[in-house]
């Protein structure tokens, strides 16, 4: 689904990453963990096409297509998602007005018709079920006011919404207390499919806890240095980042 | 990645007008230049009382000792006053009994303009008098107003069946030596709309006009008269969008709103002049005096506006809080680009024990445009527990454009309370890419996000009105507000 060659990007000039090699599959978790600034957010941009990141070498190849040659919005629409780690504020946008654009634009690329606002409301409905989250959230500005839990609810509700096939979550589960964090969980497993795949780029492995991940990579100095399955991140909640820093030339 | 941000807005901001275009239909005006004999032509060929022709001769009288103000934070070129024509009328003199008697290319323009003119309106409970450059020609729904004992008609037909009414009311509120402009439109002006809504009545339907500039070089002075007796509740909407011209074309409008004891108006409006094209050439020069006052207790009356159009706007909606325990109210959502300029805002004058007023104004500034909110809030000795809250916003698109805000408070008593916010903001890379990854495109994501911003204003307008207004704000905003 998605293959990532010997990526190498950077911002303003400075290199963030550098080499990285990732291979994703229909129906697959993977779990990249690393320290910070070690390039996880970045990649995420990149996949996702974010602009202010240049990328100066490699390939990203997604179902199949050539991903940097499509702009962000063509991406999304392929079926891409983004869960930000900040998400952003847009006053006066209702999440249900937010994501009706969004839906029906994704549904214009695909060419098929718009949904009704009758269709919309019932989708919405039966989404906020699955994920759990409260029936009064879609009434209200685009994270205007959210607390930090509410606004990575509302990322997994939009992901519910846009069903993709590559779900990103940058660092869905920092700031998040337990109860958040289950709900997201939560959330994400309900919407694994065999057809779809799902990105968890983490600092912590607790998250791990809920969300079994097939492979876990280790981020280090943009590049990963270290893969492996689900025990490599109990491995590093032990040992630290140290630990494979140290290893990091091997890996490398 | 600024740069890339803002290349990006200004692509999406580019597109042009699309309301550009110019309807034939035969012209009945008068040579250009304005004298006394202008002002008599107008007046004979309207068949006015005499009354009517004094008011213009003395306005016009008083306007040659006037000079064009200088004070507001736009440009523009020099106007010769006498290279512009003072009155046009559409040939086929009005007096319909339907649509069908109408000039179908009238329709069709109107029909372009999506304003439909039909049977669609009336569904809606909307009734429509349409004027396009300066005689009104439809009208409906009046059955059901007269029923009610209201009063609406163009100016024209006021001045021939109540002369008593707008003799009364006429520059009450703005007298003809308010300012340069209104001594102007008081001399020349073509023709307008006249509502009267008899004490006690709630007006059944909401009253809409929409007003259109269609002959070059042809200044338009339209003129509007609102009265409200006591107990009475209007909502008055009006719209328009002129078609593509290479001069400038002069606007210079008077608005007069009277509410009386416990009435309310609601005056609402769109306006999407002609705003000339990227490079600032052609369009229309907005000059306009609206006022309205509330005259007497527990009176209230509300501004609300979207303005889009215009290459130069000069605008104050205000209100004159006479009666104790009365309110006014101004939302206004201002959005220029290219090379648009606008000065606009309000004055709230509180003279009435008691009186409340609200400002709710959002400017937002695209291309190299320049967006300036002037308000001005005095409370007078007398006007004891007055209160005012204004909220000023401006949004930036790009980095070339210009807000600037300039309250002016006048408090003249300590018992009064005036309180003022203002934030400037853009709209952030981060907005927009969290839309672009949602798949929404760079036009949509600036749409979504203007709106929202303007939404306080947007709710509002009438329902109708306001999905006009939010087609509209992105339209403008396609080409021009990134």
């Amino acid at each position: 689904m998605l293959s990532i060659k010997n990526l190498s990007a950077s911002i303003n000039g400075k290199t963030i990453i550098q080499g990285l090699n990732l291979e994703v599959k229909e129906g697959e978790v993977h779990a990249i963990m690393g320290p910070n600034g070690s390039g996880k957010s970045t990649l995420a941009s990149v996949i996702a096409g974010r602009e202010t990141f240049e990328v100066d070498e490699g390939s990203v190849t997604y179902m199949g297509k050539d991903l940097l040659e499509l702009p962000a919005e063509t991406r999304a629409r392929e079926g891409i998602f983004l869960g930000f780690q900040y998400p952003v504020e847009i006053p006066g946008v209702s999440i249900a007005n937010f994501m009706r654009t969004a839906i029906n634009e994704k549904r214009k690329y695909l060419g098929l018709e718009p949904l009704t606002g009758a269709e919309f409301l019932r989708l919405m409905e039966e989404k906020k079920k699955m994920v759990d989250i409260q029936s009064k959230l879609t009434s209200r500005s685009v994270n205007e006011g959210f607390s930090g839990g509410e606004k990575k609810k509302n990322e997994i509700f939009q992901m519910a919404l846009l069903e993709p096939r590559l779900a990103i979550l940058d660092e869905t589960d920092s700031g998040l207390d337990i109860d958040a964090l289950k709900v997201v969980a939560k959330g994400v497993n309900k919407l694994r499919r065999p057809d779809n795949a799902t990105v968890v780029i983490t600092h912590y492995q607790r998250l791990l806890d809920y969300i079994t991940p097939d492979f876990v990579h280790v981020l280090y100095d943009g590049r990963i240095i270290k893969s492996g399955d689900k025990n490599l991140a109990l491995e590093l909640e032990e040992k630290g980042y140290d630990w494979v820093k140290k290893e990091a030339p091997a890996g490398a | 990645m600024k740069n890339d941000s803002d290349k990006i807005l200004q692509e999406v901001t580019g597109s042009d007008y699309k309301y550009g275009f110019y309807t034939d239909i035969e012209m009945d005006q008068a040579p250009p230049g304005l004298t006394e004999d202008t002002i008599r032509f107008i007046s004979a060929k309207k068949n006015e009382p005499e009354f009517m022709l004094e008011f213009r001769l003395k306005a016009f009288r008083h306007w040659q000792t006037l000079k064009e103000p200088e004070w507001a934070h736009v440009e523009y070129p020099p106007i010769n006053y006498q290279d512009l024509i003072y009155y046009s009328a559409p040939r086929k003199k009005p007096k319909y009994d339907s649509l069908d008697e109408v000039d179908p290319e009238l329709l069709e323009t109107f029909e372009k303009l999506g304003i439909p003119l039909d049977e669609q309106k009336s569904l809606a409970g909307v009734a429509v008098d349409a004027v396009m450059d300066s005689v009104s020609v439809g009208s409906t729904f009046k059955k059901t107003l007269e029923e009610h004992g209201v009063i609406f008609c163009s100016f024209s037909e006021a001045l021939q069946k109540h002369p008593e009414l707008i003799k009364k009311h006429m520059g009450s509120v703005v007298p003809y030596t308010d300012n340069f402009f209104a001594a102007l439109n008081s001399a020349v002006f073509s023709d307008g709309s006249f509502a009267y809504i008899p004490k006690g009545v709630r007006c059944p339907l909401e009253l809409s006009t929409y007003f259109r500039i269609n002959a070059a070089n042809t200044g338009q002075f339209e003129r509007t008269l609102i009265v409200a007796e006591e107990g009475s509740y209007v909502s008055y909407m009006e719209g328009c969008t002129a078609p593509i011209r290479d001069e400038h074309q002069l606007h210079a409008a008077i608005v007069e709103i009277i509410s009386h004891k416990d009435a309310e108006v609601k005056y609402s409006t769109v306006q999407n002049w002609w705003p000339g094209d990227k490079e600032g050439k052609g369009g229309v020069y907005n000059f306009v005096t609206k006022r309205g006052i509330c005259a007497g207790e527990n009176s209230k009356i509300s501004w609300t506006q979207v303005e889009t159009g215009s290459a130069v706007t000069w605008k104050y909606p205000s209100l004159i809080l006479k009666g104790d325990n009365s309110t006014g109210e101004f939302y206004s959502v201002a959005v220029t680009n290219n090379k648009q300029q606008a000065d606009t805002g309000t004055k709230m004058i509180h003279l009435g024990k008691n009186t409340r007023s609200t400002i709710i104004s959002k400017g937002i500034s695209a291309g190299r445009s320049n967006n300036s909110y002037r308000g001005l809030v005095k409370t007078t000795k007398n006007a004891e527990n007055a209160r005012n809250f204004s909220q000023c916003d401006s949004l930036l698109l790009g980095d070339q454009c210009g807000a600037h805000t300039f309250p002016y408070l006048d408090v003249g008593n300590r018992s009064s309370i005036v309180e003022h916010e203002a934030t400037t903001s853009k709209i952030s890379e981060d907005q927009l890419f969290y839309c672009l990854q949602r798949g929404i495109d760079m036009e949509g994501a600036i749409g979504l996000i203007v709106n929202g911003y303007a939404k306080e204003v947007l709710s509002k307008l009438p329902m109708e009105f306001a999905v006009e207004a939010q087609k509209l704000l992105s339209i403008s905003l396609e080409g021009s507000v990134g």
